[in-house]
């Protein structure tokens, strides 16, 4: 089992970019080991490479050195359909701006990644509809994103993400686009999505909203990581802030 | 960790039903879209059926047979040929690029490369078919009511339901062509983007 502790493990992990002619380096060597079942924050301004980071371990984007490693296998490994499987399946996805499918209600949106894990269109629908009722939503399966507001369609988001039970949930700044309150409600959601669910949570942030629900914090700049805090450490933190 | 990669399997192709199905969809659910990308496609070989079948009925009832005529002609018929290649790749070029964030949202959601394509390719097609299909009937229709009330409709007598259906069909069939060949290029370029620069495009 010690094997699989780690749900990721990044091994000497390094982005370049080319940017005008001169490389930019986004990400230098950055190891990181994140265990099974964990709410992990990425923080940092923007421009520090968490992003990138973000799309390294969920295989958006080929590092230009080192491994992201997902339940032990090298995503460098993977041809083009095992890559799509491990999307399907293993990892689901949260983006700042949604990025649900305009044209789609939420129902056929949450249910899009079991249309394309080949589960039968009942048992998809069925799945669609349980989980847009955990994530709050059992009222407007059939609205359009356009007609949801933006908590809402970040539900939907969370729900499809959920929809093949994947063992990772990557959130890429999930509260960004959000007020304060809806920004509380979605973080408190995905925490306990993790707790009840048992997904790993790593989500890329610079909401400091995110730091109470963190089993760790992994604050990075330059590229690389500065610090990983302990849960332990947070809530110390946490509390002299409010002692203020 | 080779036992390991085991546990990963493949991703499935999926059905063609279910593609066309989503093609179909997409069609009905843009259909202010796709009215517009298919205007592009319609006009273009609407022009090029009206150029030839005033060639063919030109030639059917003997006039303006000079060489110089007919150069002039085949310069019409060049002219119109390009329009409706450059309208249908500006149509759908601009259809697919305007959902690369889509196409990268899917990626993320488990759509193999090969299904991004067929998709878009699929829909392209179905427009592709109809509007020229549509645009080969008018342009034809309109020269020859033309030619028949201008020239009598004895002239269309000459050149006969087969000369209008061979228009017909040729003009349909390259409008078809033209559109795969305007659809599967971005649609590649596209599929073949890692999943986090088809996310970053702004349009």
């Amino acid at each position: 089992m010690a094997a699989n502790e780690y749900v990721v493990r990044t091994k000497d992990l390094s982005k370049e970019f080319m940017l005008g002619g001169t490389p930019l380096r986004a990400l230098k060597n950055v190891q990181l080991d994140i265990r099974r079942g964990e709410y992990i924050s990425i923080m940092g301004p923007s421009g520090s490479g968490k992003s990138t980071l973000f799309n390294m371990i969920g295989g958006l984007d080929k590092p230009t050195e080192g491994s992201v490693f997902i339940n032990d296998v090298d995503m460098a490994q993977l041809d083009a359909q095992e890559l799509a499987y491990l999307r399907c399946r293993t990892i689901g996805y949260i983006f700042q701006s949604f990025n649900l499918i305009p044209v789609m209600t939420a129902l056929e949106n949450v249910t899009l990644p079991t249309v394309f894990a080949g589960v039968p269109t009942d048992d998809g629908i069925e799945r669609g509809i349980e989980l847009l009722n955990i994530v709050g939503l059992g009222d407007r399966l059939h609205h359009k994103p356009n007609e949801l507001s933006g908590g809402q369609q970040q539900r939907v988001a969370i729900a499809r993400a959920l929809a093949n039970a994947p063992a990772i949930v990557l959130a890429d700044e999930p509260t960004g686009n959000l007020d304060l309150k809806t920004g509380k409600e979605i973080i408190l959601l995905l925490k306990r999505l993790n707790k009840e669910q048992g997904v790993t949570v790593i989500s890329a942030t610079h909401d400091l909203k995110m730091l109470d629900v963190s089993d760790r914090v992994l604050w990075i700049r330059d590229g690389g990581i500065e610090r990983i805090e302990e849960r332990a450490d947070i809530d110390i933190k946490v509390g002299e802030v409010e002692g203020e | 960790m080779e036992a390991q990669k085991e546990n990963i399997g493949k991703q499935l192709h999926l059905p063609f039903k279910k593609a066309f199905g989503i093609a179909l969809n997409n069609i009905r659910l843009r259909l202010g879209r796709s009215v517009v990308t298919a205007s592009g496609i319609f006009l273009g070989i609407a022009f090029l059926a009206y150029v030839w079948t005033q060639g063919s009925l030109n030639q059917a009832i003997g006039v303006d047979t000079t060489i110089e005529a007919r150069m002039k002609f085949k310069w019409l018929a060049a002219l119109a040929l390009m329009m409706s290649t450059i309208g249908i790749t500006n149509s759908m070029l601009m259809s697919v690029t305007e959902r690369f964030k889509e196409i990268g949202t899917m990626k993320c959601l488990g759509a193999l490369d090969k299904f991004v394509v067929e998709m878009f390719v699929l829909e392209g097609m179905l427009m592709g078919v109809l509007a020229s299909f549509l645009g080969a009937l008018l342009g034809a229709g309109i020269m020859m009511l033309t030619a028949g009330f201008g020239l009598g409709w004895h002239s269309l007598a000459a050149f006969g339901f087969i000369g209008f259906l061979r228009i017909i069909v040729l003009c349909t069939v390259i409008g078809t062509v033209l559109t795969f060949l305007a659809t599967i290029a971005p649609a590649v370029r596209a599929a073949k983007m890692p999943p986090a620069a088809a996310l970053r495009v702004e349009i």
